[in-house]
């Protein structure tokens, strides 16, 4: 198990080294020239000369970009064109923001998702059946701003039920939370009812029915574990998209998590800033599918043999 | 008189989809005795995995309906008219089916030891989880694998040891018929002839009887009292191992499975399949079903249903050419 | 003789598939709202005048509440929101399409030669390729938009980017699951070319899923644009983009949540119809499914 893990872990140095490579080159691409940016309009030449030779803003293209590899492992993500200040302080303060209204998204979705999925496929074609399988289909199509801006109106500035904006409390939370968790509930409820579907028709169910098992263990006991496996890697693939999108839901509830950052830095040029947050954001993607990868090899028996020796 | 196991009767049943009915069983009657074992021959889709599946009462509820005809089970009563939940205390307790393809049959992500102690938790809950286990640790001896093995998963094990697994689990309550659908089919022949002597020990210990449904007539011979053989969803000729195998009349089908098989002794030049194929059960021609096919069909063949008549001792066979005595090897 | 069966080929197929696809009612839906709105995008300017109706602005009738002759109301700037609707579809589905042609175009090249040299070519293309996945579609846009600055030209090479590899893979995939099958062994060996394999044996198979793939990206492409759009830093103002109409009807969701909810429910037909059309290509093409 340990050598899995150890490539997996390998894998994911490589596709982080390579994306903060792409990113760079993105960001590279940048018209403008951040000296300018820092000292104002109104700098000399000279002040602007001496502040890019100390920004290394001369330096060849792949020297730039291990210098700041190098500094990225020390923690030294720069500092922000605007503030002065390191960058890593700022992203650092906001994150747990983000990750907790990621992490509260999940979990709804998983929620309400699964179940919802599992009773879909027992009740196929039920009227059950087709009111999650409508609803999960407007869930995936509907923007998540607009739901939020719906949910906000109803539930907060009409209802009074839940803040609008900000993130005082718990309660803060919620909202913003249900709104990113949309789009992955659907995509659970679907998945779900069609591994269960899958599963159901599988030989070992027929041999369960045959000793005699009654349905609640055969869906709970025999199918369910079978059936969440495929669900696991949505899971993962679909953390990323959730990722994404907190970006968007932070700008609607005004959340001051990494996405308010990575728009206002974009919008002031703010270079490092964006790197940083982009950065940070894809490494957290990469952390949780590795994690999800490890944890299915733990707990699909087939794949966990294929790496432990006897 | 000892009173039959399992007593078929004028069993009919039809599968209802978007697509039609298809007639599977018509009139198919069937009896065991206790200690005895079956063999239900027939090519695929003859209907001997459904009239298994009617007996397990494993039907599918949304498409499979029993029209007609009754099914005796011992002392349990008449199994057509039970409801689900009594179904299910004799499934795997008293009654037991064990399938084709022992790669698919066992639940990958789940113990194999478990998957047997289960059958102990859902038929005989009194028993402690200590003795379950020691019963579970005896059956997979029984069957020659290493109880240490329980904790083992399915992928683990070979195709025949799945198989051993299989039948561990289906006779671990003692149940008192073992319906065995082409079990060794999907194995290799040595591990075959291993397969079905252990079976066949089993079965004396436990004093099981078998329903096997095969196609393979060598394991008929090898391993059957009795024999019964379906075409188009009736028992067309059924008897003793011996009579069907020695006596010289026979239904043109049966003729037909014996003359398809190559013999050693004979030097023939071509194997005698039998022309045609078996009618689609959607559209089942009028009159015996076979007629289209029978090298011996006559005018009375394609208007009425031959009904089964005894040739001799246990033997009977449906036919309007044997009834007439006209049937000869 | 062999171009006759390559062309018989892909129109057996392509025939087979309609006709399941027929049977799906909801899909058929989906078909004909995507259809409508394809309409409705050509004929934008004959049905509402851009000058006038979208973009001209009337402070005296600004947010006045839907009626008979302004059928989804006005927003803050007087301007007919049913007409910004109707030209903001001409955007969206261009935009979505052209960014899913060039995916398209760029992912079969790199799919095809990574699938057909395979060994380090393969590896190295494929390496690429899960780097770029591991970015989320949405962060791509939104960096690329932040380097090169919001503009269209930069939110189409954005969206192209995002879903090359999603395109790479499937042609590979597809060239994968057929190269080691016997009949490209028979094939060669009847004289075939390179060429003649490609056309007639890679490219039928990998349609299909290219066409799935396709449909369902085009919706996840709206839903970025709008996404993008509505943070400001995707179409700009006064275009009138479902989600730059958003962007500027926000402030006003408690007084005249209208400004909101009709291009909001635009963007979600949009993706429900490719949606349920992408699904209902998706069924008819799983050879599981065959009655």
């Amino acid at each position: 198990m340990g050598k899995y893990i150890l490539q997996r872990l390998g894998m994911m140095v490589f596709v982080v080294l390579g994306i903060s490579f792409i990113i760079f080159v993105i960001m590279s691409l940048t018209p403008g020239n951040p000296a300018i940016l820092i000292l104002g309009q109104s700098a000399s030449p000279d002040q602007i000369a001496a502040l890019e030779e100390k920004m290394g803003l001369n330096n060849p293209f792949f020297v730039r970009y291990f210098d700041y590899i190098g500094n990225m492992l020390h923690g030294d993500f720069g500092n922000s064109y605007l503030t002065g200040l390191p960058v890593f302080d700022d992203i650092f303060s906001r994150f747990p923001t983000t990750l907790k209204l990621s992490a509260l998204a999940m979990f709804f979705a998983a929620l309400v998702g699964i179940p919802v999925g599992v009773i879909s496929a027992i009740r196929q074609y039920s009227f059950v059946d087709a009111i999650s399988t409508t609803l999960a289909l407007l869930f995936a199509s509907i923007p998540n701003f607009v739901l939020g801006l719906i949910l906000m109106l109803v539930f907060s500035l009409n209802l009074h039920m839940f803040p609008a904006t900000g993130v005082q409390s718990f309660a803060s939370y919620v909202l913003p939370a249900l709104t990113l968790s949309a789009m992955t509930m659907a995509t659970l409820v679907r998945m779900t009812r069609s591994t269960m579907l899958e599963v159901l028709k599988q030989d070992y169910i027929r041999t369960a029915r045959s000793k005699g098992a009654t349905e609640r263990s055969i869906v709970l006991t025999h199918a369910l574990r079978n059936a969440l496996l495929p669900v696991i890697t949505v899971i993962g693939v679909d953390f990323g998209y959730l990722l994404g999108g907190t970006v968007v839901i932070e700008s609607v509830f005004s959340i001051p998590g990494i996405g308010t950052l990575l728009i206002t830095a974009i919008r002031m040029k703010d270079t490092p800033v964006v790197m940083a947050a982009i950065m940070f954001v894809t490494l957290a993607y990469s952390l949780v599918n590795l994690t999800v990868d490890i944890i299915y090899a733990f707990i699909d028996p087939r794949i966990k043999s294929q790496y432990e020796k006897r | 008189m000892a009173n039959k196991l399992l007593e078929i009767r004028d069993l009919t049943m039809e599968y209802r989809t978007d697509d039609g009915i298809s007639k599977v069983l018509n009139n198919v009657s069937l009896s065991l005795d206790e200690g005895e074992t079956l063999g239900l021959v027939g090519e695929t889709g003859a209907g001997k995995t459904t009239t298994a599946l009617s007996i397990m009462g494993l039907l599918p509820k949304k498409t499979g309906f029993i029209t007609g005809g009754s099914i005796d089970f011992d002392v349990y009563g008449e199994l057509t008219k039970k409801r689900e939940a009594e179904m299910r205390t004799i499934r795997g307790h008293e009654m037991a089916m064990i399938f084709q393809d022992p790669m698919t049959s066992l639940n990958p992500v789940i113990r194999v030891g478990d998957q047997i102690k289960e059958s102990f938790k859902i038929h005989m809950p009194d028993l402690s989880s200590a003795e379950m286990d020691k019963k579970v640790d005896d059956m997979l001896e029984m069957v020659g694998i290493p109880s240490s093995r329980k904790n083992d998963y399915a992928h683990q094990f070979s195709g025949g040891m799945k198989q051993r697994v299989v039948i561990a689990m289906a006779l671990s309550c003692e149940p008192r018929l073992l319906i065995a659908d082409e079990p060794t089919t999907a194995l290799d022949v040595t591990i075959q002839a291993q397969v079905l002597n252990m079976m066949k020990e089993l079965k004396k210990k436990f004093n099981t009887s078998m329903i096997l449904i095969t196609h393979d007539l060598g394991i008929v011979a090898q391993t059957c009292d009795r024999v019964a053989v379906m075409y188009a969803g009736t028992i067309i000729e059924s008897g003793s191992v011996n009579e069907i195998f020695e006596s010289g009349k026979h239904h043109p089908y049966t003729t037909g499975l014996f003359g398809s098989i190559p013999d050693l002794k004979k030097d023939t030049k071509r194997l005698s399949p039998i022309d045609g194929l078996m009618p689609d059960p959607m559209e089942l021609p009028a009159g015996c079903a076979f007629h289209v096919r029978c090298p011996k069909c006559m005018e009375i063949c394609r208007e009425t249903m031959p009904k089964g008549k005894v040739v001799s001792g246990t033997h009977m066979i449906s036919c309007h050419a044997a009834e007439g005595g006209m049937q000869n090897e | 003789m062999i171009r006759q069966t390559e062309e018989i080929k892909s129109r057996t197929q392509i025939a087979s598939i309609m006709h399941r696809l027929k049977k799906n009612k909801l899909a058929m839906l989906g078909l004909f709202v995507l259809l409508f709105m394809i309409v409705i995008a050509i004929f934008a300017g004959v049905i509402a005048n851009y000058d006038t109706a979208v973009i001209g602005q009337n402070i005296s009738i600004r947010l006045s509440k839907p009626s008979a002759e302004h059928w989804f109301g006005t927003d803050q700037f007087g301007r007919d929101i049913f007409a910004r609707i109707i030209h903001g579809a001409r955007i969206s589905l261009s935009m979505s399409i052209i960014a899913m042609t060039i995916a398209v175009t760029i992912g079969a090249v790199i799919g095809s030669v990574a699938g057909y040299y395979g060994g380090v070519i393969d590896n190295v293309l494929m390496r690429f390729m899960d780097i770029l996945l591991a970015i989320p579609p949405i962060l791509m846009s939104i960096s690329i938009v932040a380097a090169l600055g919001q503009s269209i030209p930069n939110l189409l090479i954005a969206l192209a980017i995002a879903y090359i590899p999603v395109f790479a893979r499937v042609i590979r995939s597809t060239i994968l699951s057929i190269k080691d099958q016997e009949f490209i062994e028979a094939a060669r060996a009847c004289g075939s070319s390179n060429r003649r394999i490609i056309m007639a044996h890679i490219i039928p198979n990998a349609i299909g899923p290219i066409i799935v793939q396709a449909t369902l990206a085009m919706g996840a492409t709206i839903l970025i644009i709008a996404s993008l759009s509505f943070m400001g830093l995707g179409v700009k103002p006064p275009a009138p983009e479902w989600g730059t109409m958003l962007y500027e009807g926000r402030e006003f969701l408690k007084q005249a949540p209208y400004l909101v909810l009709f291009p909001g429910g635009a963007i979600t037909i949009s993706v429900i119809s490719l949606n349920l059309l992408g699904d209902g290509l998706r069924d008819s093409l799983d050879p599981r499914l065959k009655n």
